[in-house]
Parts: C-alpha cells; sequence; structure tokens
C-alpha cells in the first residue's frame, strides 16, 4: 500500500532525530592519515603502460601515433577544445561537439584529451574540460583514442584525487569497457566502448 | 497482502541451507568463482605496501563518519542542493519507492533503466515501481541475468555469481528476444548479446535509477563504482537521474576517497582498479541529466546506528570479499540467507535491519572462523557483531523457556562450582566408562537428540578413563610423581 | 615464575593425554607448573552460542582462580582467544588476566623463548592452523617452529590448511549439514596431505575432524600438537 505525500513530511527531521539520538556521547574518532601519499623511486610512463596492458587497452607513443589509430576511421568525434594538430593526418570527416546521442552512436571512434592519468592503476581520468568534452562523447563511440601528456601521469590515487576538482563531472577510465559477472573473469567488452588506444606525448 | 521483505527469507537459514547444499550443480559453480576471486584479490592486495594503513585511515573514517552522521547529512544536502539536486528523505522503504514512484511519475515516462543499486534492492523498488505500472530494466549484466531468470540476486557484487557460462547462455536463448540463436557461451559473446540487447534502451532512456558507492559531504557529490559502463549510461544519457543512497554512505571530503578507491577495487573484483568510475555534482549545464534527484533512505540504518557494538556494520562498502572467502557462503550461496545481503556481512546487515527477533537464524550461520575479518577493507569485526547478536536474541528471550536454554543455564550452573564441576566430571567419566564396556570400542555412532546432529557425520569420543584432574590429584597424592 | 595451566573443560574431561603433555613438556624443561583444581570453563560455548548472562559468572571465577599467577597457559587457541580477546570487552577489568594468558605455542616462544623442546616423533605429520589461534591469536609459524624440531618428523603440506575445519562450537550442531560439508572437505585434504597424524592446536576442532576421519574411514590420527612435543 502507498500511503499519501503528506505522511511523510517529516521524514527529514525524524531521521535526523533519530542520528542524534543514536549517536549521543559517541567518543570522537581520530582518523591517522600514515598511508602513502607518492610512489617514490618509479618510471612512472614504464609503470602506466605495463598496468594499461594489463587491461588490455593499446598504448602508443609520440603524437605521430595518432594517425596510426585513426587508421581505418571514417568519422571521428571530437571535443570543441583539441588541439588542431592531432588531426593534421586525418583525412576523414570530423564531428565536433555538441553532437546528438543519435550522432554519437554513427561514428567509428572518439580523440580525447585528459585531465590527468595514474599510473599504479592505469587510470586516464577526464573532467568535461575543453580536450575531453560532455561525459556522452567518450562513451558512446565504440573505439577511444585518449592523448596522454607526460607531465599528467601521477604515481597513485592520493595524488590524483588531490589535483581533481570535485565540481567538475569526473570519470575514471581503467581499460576498455568489461565485466567480471561471468564466473568472476574479467572479460572486455560490454557497453564502454570495447577499444582503448592510449597515446603518450610529451 | 504484503509484498516479501526483501532482507527476510522464508525459511530458517540451516534449513534454506540443507537445500542449497544438495545442489552439486551450484557447489561447483560457487567454488569455482568464489576461488578465482579470492586469488586475484590476495594477488593485487599483496602489491599495496601501505595496505594495512589504507584499512585503518578507511576504518576511521567510517567511524567517524557515523559519529558526526547528523552535521554532515546535512552538509551533504546543503551542498548537493546548491550544485542543482534535489535531496528527499525516506524513513523506510514503502516511504522511499512511494516517493521515487512519484518523481518518475511527474515525468511523465514509465520505463526506467537502473544501474545496479543494493539500496534499491534492499527496498524492493522494482516491484513496487511495477505495481504504479512503471517498468524498470536492470542492465548490470549479473542482474539482467537475475531479472530475466526470473531469479533473485544470491550475491553482493556479482548477483548471478550462482550461474556458470552455459547457463547463463541458456537464459539469454530463453528469454532474451533479439538474441542470435547460435549464441556459444562464450564469456565476450555473452557480454556482446548483453550490448546489443540493452544498446537501444540506453539511447533512448529518459529516466535512470541508480544508488552510489560514497555521497560526499563536502561538495555534494556522489560517485558510482562501476565496470561496463551501463552505469555511465544511465548517469550521463537520461535527462531525469533518481539515486538512492543509504544514509551512511557519506565521506566528509573528496579527499578521503583517495583511500576507498584504493580499498573498494582491490577487495570487490580484485582489480587495480575498475573499468569506470562516476563523479557527479547535482546538475552540469548541457552535461548529462538536468533532473537530478537523491533519495536519502534510513530503513532500519539509525536503529542500527544506536548499538554501539552493531553500528560497525554501516561501515560495509559492499565489497563482497567476506562472501568470497566465506567457507559457509562458498557451499551454501546467497539465496540460503534469505535476504537481498548474503554472506558474512549480510549475516550481521540484515537482522540488524530488521530487528533480530524476525532474522534470528542468520546470527548463527557461521563458524566464527574470521576469514571475513581478515579481508574486510575497513575492518568490520563481523564475528564480534555476530556473537554481539546472537547474545541479543538470546537476551531478549530470557523468559522463554527452551532445552537449549535449559541445558546452558544447567551447565552454567554446574561449572560455577568446583565441588559440582568435579563431581560432573567424574560422573560423565563412569559414564563414558561403563558405555565403552558396552560398545566394546571408544567412540559412538549414534547419539540421541540434540546432539544426534553430530553423530550424523562425525562419530563422538567418549570421556577418557581417568579425567586430567583426577590424574592430577593422584600425582600429587604421589609427591608430584606419577605412577 | 608461577605458572598456572588452565587445562580447558574439554581435555579436562575428553583429553587429559592433553594437559598431561603439557605439564610433562613443561617440566622437562624446567618449569614447575600447578594445576588450580577450582578451574571449570572459560564460558566460550557460553558466550558465543549467546548465553552472555551466563558466561559472565565463569568469567569472573577464571580471572579469581588464576589472579596468583605469572602466566596462564593454555593448551587451546580458541580457549586462549577467548580469554585474551573477548574477556576484556565482557568483563572490562579482566584485561590483566588477559594479557597473562597465552596458548602453549606462544608460552613456549615467545615467553620461555625456546623452539627445540626435544622431542622425537617419526612420522608423517601435517599441522591444521585452528581458525582461533590463527586468526584472533595470531599464532603464525609458531606451531610449526616447535615441530620442525621434533627429531624424525616429516612435516607435509595440508590444502587449504588456512580453511575452517566447519566445528564452530555449536554451530556443528546448528548448522549440522554447513559444517558437515566444510568437514568433508577438511578431510579429504587431510587424506591428500598422505599425513599419518593430523595435529592442531584445539582438541575440540580436532574432536570433529577425528570423529569425520573416523566416520570416513580415513586411516589417519588426530592428536594434539602438545602430546608430540612431549614425547
Amino acid at each position: 500500500m502507498i500511503k499519501k505525500t503528506g505522511q511523510y513530511g517529516g521524514a527529514r527531521a525524524e531521521i535526523l532525530r533519530r542520528v542524534r539520538a543514536a549517536v549521543a556521547g559517541a567518543p570522537p574518532v581520530t582518523v591517522p592519515r600514515d598511508y602513502h601519499f607518492t610512489r617514490p623511486d618509479i618510471d612512472l610512463v614504464e609503470l602506466f603502460i605495463e598496468r594499461l596492458t594489463d587491461y588490455k587497452a593499446r598504448v602508443h607513443r609520440g603524437e605521430e601515433a595518432i594517425a596510426t589509430c585513426l587508421d581505418g576511421v571514417s568519422r571521428l568525434a571530437v571535443p570543441a577544445g583539441i588541439p588542431r594538430r592531432w588531426l593534421s593526418a586525418y583525412q576523414g570527416q570530423v564531428l565536433t561537439e555538441p553532437l546528438t546521442t543519435e550522432t554519437l552512436d554513427t561514428v567509428d571512434a572518439v580523440l580525447t584529451g585528459c585531465a590527468l592519468a595514474i599510473a599504479e592503476t592505469g587510470t586516464l581520468v577526464l573532467d568535461a574540460g575543453p580536450d575531453q568534452g560532455t561525459r556522452a562523447l567518450t562513451l558512446i563511440p565504440d573505439h577511444h583514442i585518449c592523448v596522454v601528456r607526460r607531465e599528467q601521469i601521477v604515481g597513485g590515487v592520493p595524488e590524483a584525487v588531490r589535483r581533481l576538482n570535485p565540481t567538475r563531472p569526473l570519470t575514471w577510465i581503467s581499460g576498455p569497457s568489461a565485466t567480471s559477472d561471468i564466473e568472476l573473469n574479467r572479460v572486455e567488452g560490454v557497453h564502454g566502448p570495447r577499444r582503448l588506444d592510449v597515446v603518450l606525448v610529451e | 497482502m504484503n509484498p516479501p521483505n526483501p532482507l527476510i527469507g522464508t525459511r530458517p537459514f540451516p534449513e534454506a541451507a540443507a537445500t542449497e547444499l544438495r545442489n552439486p550443480q551450484l557447489r561447483a559453480n560457487l567454488t569455482h568463482a568464489t576461488h578465482t576471486i579470492r586469488n586475484k584479490r590476495s594477488r593485487v592486495v599483496g602489491e599495496v605496501p601501505d595496505w594495512e594503513q589504507l584499512r585503518e585511515t578507511g576504518r576511521a573514517i567510517k567511524a567517524d563518519v557515523l559519529r558526526r552522521l547528523p552535521e554532515l547529512l546535512e552538509q551533504f544536502e546543503a551542498a548537493a542542493t546548491a550544485a542543482g539536486a534535489t535531496v528527499h528523505w525516506a524513513r523506510d522503504a514503502a516511504e522511499a519507492c512511494a516517493l521515487i514512484a512519484r518523481i518518475i511519475h511527474a515525468t511523465g515516462h514509465r520505463e526506467v533503466v537502473k544501474v545496479k543499486s543494493m539500496a534499491t534492492q534492499e527496498i524492493g523498488l522494482n516491484e513496487a515501481l511495477e505495481a504504479e505500472g512503471i517498468a524498470a530494466y536492470e542492465t548490470d549484466l549479473a542482474e539482467l541475468i537475475v531479472q530475466l531468470a526470473d531469479d533473485t540476486p544470491s550475491h553482493i557484487l556479482v548477483p548471478a555469481i550462482h550461474y556458470n557460462r552455459s547457463q547463463i547462455r541458456d537464459i539469454f536463448l530463453r528469454r532474451m528476444s533479439d538474441v542470435d540463436p547460435s549464441l556459444s557461451d562464450q564469456p565476450a559473446e555473452l557480454a556482446e548479446a548483453a550490448r546489443k540487447h540493452l544498446r537501444r534502451r540506453f539511447l533512448n532512456a529518459k529516466v535512470a535509477i541508480s544508488g552510489a558507492n560514497f555521497a560526499i559531504a563536502e561538495t555534494g557529490t556522489l560517485v558510482v563504482v562501476e565496470s561496463e559502463g551501463n552505469g555511465r549510461m544511465c548517469l550521463t544519457l537520461p535527462e531525469t537521474l533518481i539515486s538512492v543512497v543509504g544514509i551512511e554512505k557519506i565521506l566528509p571530503t573528496f579527499n578521503d576517497l583517495e583511500v576507498f578507491l584504493q580499498l573498494l577495487p582491490r577487495s570487490s573484483t580484485g582489480e587495480r582498479m575498475n573499468p569506470y568510475t562516476s563523479m557527479w555534482t547535482g546538475v552540469t549545464p548541457g552535461d548529462g541529466p538536468q533532473n537530478v534527484h537523491i533519495v536519502l533512505i534510513d530503513n532500519g540504518r539509525t536503529a542500527t546506528l544506536a548499538d554501539e557494538v552493531g553500528r560497525q556494520a554501516l561501515a560495509c562498502i559492499r565489497c563482497s570479499a567476506c562472501l568470497n572467502v566465506c567457507p559457509v557462503y562458498e557451499r551454501t550461496g546467497g539465496h540460503a540467507y534469505g535476504s537481498v545481503y548474503p554472506g558474512p556481512i549480510g549475516a550481521i546487515l540484515s537482522p540488524q535491519l530488521t530487528g533480530v527477533a524476525r532474522n534470528s537464524s542468520l546470527p548463527f550461520a557461521s563458524s566464527l572462523c574470521g576469514a571475513c575479518y581478515d579481508v574486510c577493507p575497513v575492518k568490520i569485526n563481523i564475528p564480534e557483531v555476530l556473537v554481539h547478536l546472537r547474545q541479543e536474541y538470546v537476551n531478549d528471550k530470557r523468559d522463554q523457556t527452551s532445552a537449549e536454554r535449559a541445558a546452558m543455564r544447567a551447565l552454567a550452573w554446574v561449572m560455577r562450582d568446583s565441588r559440582r564441576w568435579s563431581t560432573a566430571l567424574r560422573a560423565a567419566r563412569t559414564g563414558g566408562g561403563v558405555l565403552a564396556s558396552v560398545l566394546r570400542r571408544p567412540r559412538v555412532r549414534h547419539m540421541p537428540w540434540p546432539l544426534s546432529a553430530w553423530t550424523s557425520s562425525r562419530d563422538a569420543p567418549l570421556p577418557a578413563q581417568e579425567t586430567f584432574r583426577e590424574w592430577w590429584a593422584r600425582r600429587e597424592r604421589n609427591g608430584g610423581e606419577e605412577r | 615464575m608461577r605458572i598456572g595451566l588452565f587445562v580447558t573443560c574439554v581435555n579436562d574431561l575428553l583429553y587429559p593425554r592433553t594437559g598431561i603433555a603439557v605439564v610433562t613438556l613443561l617440566e622437562r624443561l624446567g618449569h614447575r607448573v600447578e594445576f588450580p583444581e577450582a578451574q571449570s570453563c572459560c564460558g566460550q560455548m557460553h558466550a558465543n552460542t549467546g548465553y552472555r548472562d551466563e558466561a559472565v559468572p565463569l568469567i569472573e571465577r577464571f580471572a579469581r582462580v588464576f589472579e596468583p599467577y605469572d602466566a596462564v597457559v593454555v593448551p587451546s587457541g580458541s580457549c586462549a582467544a577467548m580469554v585474551r580477546d573477548t574477556y576484556p570487552r565482557l568483563v572490562p577489568d579482566t584485561a590483566g588476566i588477559a594479557a597473562r594468558t597465552y596458548e602453549l605455542s606462544e608460552f613456549l616462544v615467545d615467553v620461555l623463548g625456546v623452539t627445540d623442546v626435544g622431542a622425537s616423533f617419526p612420522h608423517r605429520v601435517t599441522y591444521h592452523p585452528s581458525c582461533h589461534g590463527a586468526r584472533m591469536l595470531r599464532l603464525g609459524d609458531r606451531p610449526l617452529r616447535l615441530l620442525r624440531e621434533v627429531r624424525g618428523i616429516e612435516l607435509v603440506e595440508l590444502p587449504a590448511a588456512e580453511e575452517c575445519c566447519g566445528f564452530g562450537g555449536t554451530f556443528a550442531l546448528k548448522n549440522a549439514e554447513v559444517s558437515s560439508e566444510m568437514l568433508r572437505d577438511k578431510c579429504r585434504h587431510i587424506r591428500d596431505s598422505g599425513a599419518e597424524v593430523v595435529v592442531a592446536t584445539d582438541n575440540s576442532c580436532l574432536m570433529h575432524i577425528g570423529g569425520g576421519l573416523s566416520r570416513a574411514g580415513v586411516p589417519v590420527r588426530a592428536m594434539h600438537y602438545a602430546e608430540i612435543l612431549a614425547s
């Protein structure tokens, strides 16, 4: 049975009252922060490449590799703020945001930059910056090519979190779309882009 | 008739477990899956040098959150509201479901896509929406399998863990209208079938429902950790997004994610990082849903919070590591627990959310081996809470007589006094000696109830010919020399 | 140092040989051990089954009986864990006695500083690390370090050793079918280890394992490790 709205008006006040009563007198808690904030003495680029490869992402070096990734791509979606030189060798059709869902469903690939990358976990973080575009842009196309500048790579998760702006929409991407739902083994390729190319540039 | 409560089974655990134990296919599937994930987890946890520090910080942050929950909830509400979200509160499942149905009706749509969410399972949202004429489509692969099979989830993270690949193929062939009849049982092909099946639904979805792994008080940000991209689809493409969030999901600051985004993926799927994590704060003009609702639910959490020992269960981040290492779960599977929260964490969470009296077999569904506590990324002392809940249950019934209570009381009475205890030991030893001479062997194969539960699968020892204290007394008499 | 032996109720009645072994062993190492006869049970079964009010007098009794001793030695990881871990939570002023209570291997390795106890046992043996010793007391490899020094012993690895045998006190009765399934796997692993003898720190687990082996007709003897150390 669904009750009427009016009866529920007091939910906020009542829940807060119950919470206050439940924790009254609980002692203060000291939160230790002695975990590692940085990962010293490691080659970030090498580690990042190793971890990405583990996820079955493909890794390339140098801006000229963008052209290799775009080989066979005839319709390419891009965000509005992408550096033009990334496309200097590209002959196909470029579709620049804003783009509808329907249009995005017809492109072969999307090319973006990123906000930062995490070596230890092989993660790309997008924050909807001008060279990354909206969240839908990197979701609907089946092939994502992401350009990462060397100085964007941080060691571990704490360094990444402390560099990000939480008020922007953030998407953390670690490899191509995958699932562990069948017998708890990771299988690549479900709803997100099934192909992920990462191009490392200086 | 009331709909079944998703936190309470129809049968007590031992009875339901006995049924599940007789299913060899289930046992094989569970053994394979739990052992796979155990090994993956221990490999990726082993490579983190500061894992123990992270666990301790994770535990402390959660304990601090629970203590400061009133102010953090208000802070979260203010920040999320300022960012353009509408925050709602619901005391129980019925209130939450009614509220969500109202929000959906106001959009004029009658179909919603869902990201896997324990909170919505717990409140029975899909069934409630169906009664309101709203169709809810699960989009997580395992949830989709369970929904297509008209089954219920049996694991927190992988609700279809009880099926193997060929069973999943059979479900798809039977229930997925647009499936290729030549579908094989290769996981990649099964994933592809799910992609095709849901693609149009995602691209046309107008309303989505999600849960949240974390809610940041400081900023009003919600976080969803996922793998397949179905989460991103639901969180990004529709016009309206409704997120159902337990009040304990709060973290004080955005920086606290640096701890939990290390603990959670490694503990749950045994990966260094899950494929996709989305974080959003209210409404972002021109990007993602523009009509954003957050429903904060209590549904038994404040009662749990009031228990000083039991409240640590609210620190749970739903990683499932405790299920994957539990020798009981591994053999019975999740359905035996009768709750959407199975396994060790379910055995302490479900009875607290419903009240122990309504879920009294679950705190006993453990050998107290402690494997769960060892792997818990936020150090919930599950054995401690199990024992605490057993004590609460026994204490609530102290005015009722039972054979067990009588035996426990009598035994405690005997053990409290050394003369009574010595006499009892001597009597047991004498009785055992008589029995041994009759049986002509030192072991018993059949004992009367309730000890028949023991001899159903194990022989029982008989008392020794001389108790230890008799041996000691004899030795003392002989001046410390054994003769 | 005044050493008190807490033999445990199960050992007193069913496995006195284990208590005798502890006395023999400690005396061989040159220590006098006392058995305060007023002892009974640590209260674990009551507490873990939910009977807190019945357990508390047993806890208080234990604290009173063992108060005069500098160290309490217990040939059971589970009972030692009850005293060390649970006592202070149920009865706060037992913290002192809890801290002076040791499972046998802790007492030998940490307090007395010995691993070679001069034992000899020429048999193939496998070790099952009982749950409370392994995960509550963190005994680690202490029992194995003691066993490795035994003359003539051949230690063989137990597959999935750290997995619970399924005993769990009243769990074995209340959830007998699940318990039996766990036991079946444990017995299979013991058989596969090729050992003649399976040892553990707890006779309660060994009663369950031994009962299962005997019922299944597996010719492996279940034995408390103190009895090997004393031989």
